[in-house]
């Protein structure tokens, strides 16, 4: 047989979000008497029938000594007055006291909370950033490409200066070989006609020429001193 | 119509006079069932009065009470 009164998979069944507790707890009239009991009785006998039902219930107590009166009862009495009083008097502080306790722990408690979100908050921003940021890719790869590439061409540049350096000087070696030999020819040739030439004046022609060449001279000196 | 519901699983205000002897007769009396029955009646205590956010004076001054009472009744004997 199903049940009615019981509900099946209709809530979702989590232990989280836990619902706040309530505001303020079950109704007590005069510190012990529910307020459920008042409102029970109410449609049967307005608004004075628990009290009326209290005294008559007293009244029965006390006149068939379930409730004997001795020098406890005085005593009750006493401590009654002073409970009640100090309750009237310091109630209210009391749980101004309480209450600011609460309060300082459950905000404590969101303070915690909200920091633990606010954390996340940040690490789910920074997150997508790097998302972005990893968006780029493409440029960093291009920019090494180029990189690469500029690489190669200085290197192959390098490369082909070095082979014009080996080869400038290979082919100025020899022209210096060529200008070596060509000049050493001449020196030689040079050599060899004066030489030759030398030996070809001989004596007479020796002192032929030096007389010349005081004749020359005489006459340049006249020259001269005609000059001066 | 709504199907009818089980005599053992209805609540105590919803049981007829009459009914109330069979009722009492169905309740689970094993010493699990009374352990439940305690932590049922004490969390349903506990969750009206005093795990609230402001709670009063009445949460436990009914405990106190209670406790006057029960031990006036334990001790009318030696009065």
């Amino acid at each position: 047989v199903l049940h009615t009164t019981r509900p099946l998979h209709t809530t979702q069944q989590s232990l989280a979000p836990v619902p706040p507790l309530p505001e303020k707890g079950g109704e007590v009239r005069h510190g012990v008497i529910p307020e459920e009991f008042f409102q029970f009785l109410y449609p049967k006998t307005g608004v004075t029938g628990p009290y009326m039902l209290g005294t008559g219930l007293l009244l029965y107590f006390l006149s068939k000594e379930i409730y004997v009166v001795n020098h406890e009862t005085a005593a009750a009495a006493c401590i009654l007055t002073v409970i009640v009083y100090a309750i009237k008097k310091f109630g209210p502080d009391v749980a101004a006291f309480a209450d600011k306790l609460n309060e300082e722990k459950v905000a404590t408690a969101q303070a915690m909370k909200d920091e633990a979100m606010q954390s996340l908050q940040t690490a789910i921003e920074q997150e997508k950033k790097e998302q972005w940021r990893a968006e780029g890719r493409s440029y960093l790869f291009d920019a090494k490409r180029n990189n690469i590439a500029m690489l190669l061409e200085a290197n192959y540049r390098e490369r082909l200066l070095t082979v014009y350096n080996e080869v400038k000087k290979r082919l100025d070696y020899q022209v210096a070989m060529q200008t070596l030999k060509r000049q050493k020819e001449q020196d030689h040739m040079i050599q060899w006609v004066e030489k030759n030439v030398i030996q070809s004046i001989t004596p007479q022609q020796q002192k032929e020429s030096i007389a010349k060449c005081i004749l020359d001279l005489k006459a340049l000196s006249k020259s001269a001193h005609a000059a001066v | 119509l709504p199907a009818a519901v089980l005599l053992k699983d209805m609540k105590l205000m919803d049981v007829k006079l009459g009914q109330l002897g069979s009722w009492l007769a169905m309740r689970d009396f094993t010493p699990g069932g009374i352990l439940g029955a305690l932590r049922r009646g004490y969390d349903r205590y506990y969750n009206k009065y005093i795990n609230v956010r402001k709670g009063g004076l009445g949460g436990i001054s009914m405990v106190l009470a209670g406790y006057v009472v029960l031990s006036y009744m334990w001790s009318y004997s030696h009065i």
